[in-house]
C-alpha cells in the first residue's frame, strides 16, 4: 500500500505562498493613492491592449498584478458580480466592501483547497461622495487576506522598496503631484519611465455616473512635466 | 449575491443576456421561456389595462442625430401618466426612443443599456453602432411573443457613428427587423401624422436648431391628430424629450430651451389661425 508522505500543514501553505509570491514578483508593480477628486491608479505596463486596470461599476474600479489571464478572469467575474447586483436590486447598491469579500472568498478557497494558488494580487477601490469621504482601496492579496488601504497602497514585488519611495502621503494631493511621486516611486534611481510604459487611470469626482477614465500617454506627459 | 465564475465552456462572454440567463434570471428576461400553452394569458386581462407609450420621432442632420418624444402613457382611453420619458441615452454616443407597451418597454431600454455598458467594460472596447442596433434588433425580437399577446414595443435607435463620422438611424418592426433610415424615422401611434410633417420639413442641411423645431413641430401635429399623443403643457412645465447625439455625445436639451421653442411654435400656429 503506498503511503503517502506527511507533510506539515504548515509547510504545504508556506509552499504555496511561495509559489505565489514569486509568480507576482515576476511582474511589475502598481501604485494607487487617493487625490483631491478621487482616486489614480498608476500601473507600469508596456501593453497598451492587455490592461491591469480596469472600470467595475460607476464608481468602482480595478487593478491587479501578477499572471494577467488569473486577475483578469477575477476582473470580469467583478464585472458580472457588480453588472448582475444591479441589475437584480439598484445601482447604489453596488459597493466595493462586498465585492472585495467576495474577491477574497475565491482566492483563500483557491489559496487552500486547490493544487495551485493564484499567482495575483488585485485592489478594489471605489470613490465614495463629493466630499471625498468614503474613499476605499482593498488591496486583497493571493491567498485571500483583504487589507483596507487608507491613503495608497503598492501592489506586486518589490513593494516595501516601492513604497518606501513613493513615503506617506500627508493630506490629497494634486493629480500631478501624486503621479510624478508614484511614477519616480514605480522607476526608481536607476531608470525613468516614459507615458507609454505606464497605465493611469482615475476614478473622478465631478465626471457623471462614470467615474472611471483612463489618461492617454499625451495627457499623462503634459501632467507630469511642469 | 456569489461571484460568477464559469467554467471556459460556459462562459456567457460578453453578453449581459447570456449571464443573466446563466445567473438564474431566466424567467424575468424573456417571454419566450416562459411556458406558453397558446392560450394568450394576457387576453384575458384587456389590453386598457397596460401602460402605452407613444410617438417618437428621430431626423439625421448635418452633426448627429436628433431623437425626440411626446410625453403621455395612456391606459386604454385614460391618461396614466402626463410626464413618461420614452427617449434614453443607450451609451455616450446612441440613444433609443421607445413606443409601445410601457412596461416591457422600459425593461428593454434598461437591459439594452446595460448589455452595452457590459460588453464595453468585459471586452475594454465599445461595441460598433452596427453591432448596437443589431443587439436591439434581437432583444425586439426576443419580445414577438409577448408582441403577439398585444405587448408591442416598438423603438427608434439612433447613434453617431465615430467610425463613419455620421449620425445613424434605426427603425424596427415587432418582428426584430431592423431598417435603417437616411432621413427620419417615427414610431408609435402618432407616427403617421409626426412622419408627414416631418416628411414635408425635412431638408438635407438642418442645423440642430431647425430639426429640433421640426420634431416638436410633429409632436405637436401628432397631439392634435391622435389622442394618445401628448402635446406640449406649459401649465404644468411639461415639454416633449428632445436630446441630440452629436460627436461630442448624448446631450438632452433643456427645458427652457424647449419651452422657448414650444411658444414660438404656438405664437406661430396663433399668427396662422388669426391671419385673414
Amino acid at each position: 500500500m503506498n503511503m503517502p508522505f506527511y507533510v506539515a500543514p504548515e509547510q504545504v501553505m508556506k509552499d504555496r505562498a511561495d509559489y505565489a509570491r514569486k509568480g507576482i514578483a515576476r511582474g511589475r508593480s502598481l501604485i494607487a493613492f487617493r487625490f483631491v477628486d478621487g482616486i489614480a491608479i498608476c500601473a507600469e505596463n508596456k501593453s497598451s491592449t492587455l490592461r491591469k486596470v480596469s472600470e467595475i461599476y460607476d464608481r468602482i474600479a480595478f487593478a491587479g498584478v501578477g499572471k494577467y489571464n488569473e486577475f483578469d478572469q477575477l476582473r470580469i467575474a467583478g464585472v458580472r458580480h457588480a453588472d448582475l447586483k444591479g441589475y437584480a436590486f439598484s445601482r447604489g447598491d453596488v459597493d466595493a466592501r462586498s465585492l472585495a469579500n467576495q474577491y477574497a472568498q475565491i482566492l483563500g478557497q483557491i489559496f487552500t483547497h486547490e493544487m495551485k494558488p493564484m499567482e495575483v494580487e488585485i485592489l478594489v477601490a471605489e470613490i465614495g461622495a463629493d466630499d471625498g469621504d468614503g474613499d476605499q482601496l482593498f488591496h486583497i492579496l493571493y491567498d485571500g487576506t483583504v487589507v483596507d488601504e487608507d491613503t495608497s497602497v503598492v501592489l506586486g514585488g518589490e513593494t516595501e522598496t516601492i513604497s518606501d519611495r513613493f513615503g506617506e502621503l500627508d493630506g490629497a494631493p494634486e493629480l500631478a503631484d501624486g503621479l510624478r511621486r508614484a511614477i519616480t516611486a514605480l522607476s526608481g534611481p536607476d531608470r525613468s519611465l516614459t507615458p507609454a510604459e505606464l497605465e493611469i487611470a482615475v476614478l473622478q469626482r465631478g465626471t457623471g455616473r462614470r467615474a472611471f477614465r483612463r489618461l492617454d500617454d499625451p495627457e499623462v506627459a503634459g501632467l507630469v512635466s511642469d | 449575491m456569489s461571484l460568477p465564475l464559469f467554467r471556459p465552456h460556459d462562459d456567457p462572454g460578453p453578453s449581459f443576456a447570456e449571464l443573466l440567463r446563466r445567473s438564474g434570471f431566466e424567467n424575468q428576461i424573456s417571454p419566450e421561456s416562459t411556458s406558453w400553452d397558446g392560450t394568450p394569458p394576457i387576453g384575458k386581462v384587456p389590453v386598457s389595462d397596460f401602460r402605452h407609450g407613444t410617438t417618437c420621432v428621430a431626423v439625421r442632420y448635418s452633426e448627429g442625430v436628433l431623437l425626440a418624444g411626446d410625453r403621455r402613457a395612456t391606459s386604454g382611453n385614460l391618461i396614466s401618466h402626463r410626464s413618461i420619458e420614452k427617449v434614453f441615452a443607450a451609451d455616450r454616443h446612441s440613444g433609443v426612443a421607445i413606443a409601445g407597451a410601457a412596461g416591457p418597454a422600459a425593461e428593454m431600454v434598461r437591459l439594452f443599456q446595460l448589455q452595452l455598458e457590459h460588453y464595453e467594460k468585459v471586452e475594454g472596447e465599445a461595441l460598433s453602432l452596427d453591432g448596437k442596433a443589431n443587439q436591439l434588433g434581437q432583444m425586439v425580437r426576443s419580445n414577438l411573443p409577448a408582441a403577439m399577446q398585444g405587448l408591442v414595443v416598438v423603438p427608434i435607435f439612433a447613434g453617431y457613428d465615430v467610425k463613419l463620422n455620421e449620425g445613424r438611424l434605426f427603425e424596427y418592426d415587432v418582428t426584430g427587423g431592423r431598417y435603417e433610415e437616411t432621413e427620419h424615422a417615427t414610431t408609435g401611434s402618432g407616427s403617421f401624422h409626426a412622419g408627414t410633417v416631418l416628411k414635408l420639413g425635412y431638408h438635407a442641411s438642418m442645423d440642430a436648431g431647425s430639426v429640433a423645431d421640426l420634431a416638436l413641430t410633429a409632436l405637436f401635429e401628432a397631439a392634435d391628430e391622435d389622442s394618445a399623443t401628448g402635446g406640449p403643457d406649459p401649465v404644468r412645465g411639461i415639454y416633449p424629450i428632445v436630446a441630440t447625439i452629436t460627436a461630442e455625445g448624448y446631450e438632452r436639451l433643456e427645458d427652457d430651451e424647449l419651452a422657448e421653442r414650444t411658444d414660438a411654435l404656438i405664437e406661430r400656429r396663433r399668427a396662422q389661425a388669426e391671419s385673414p
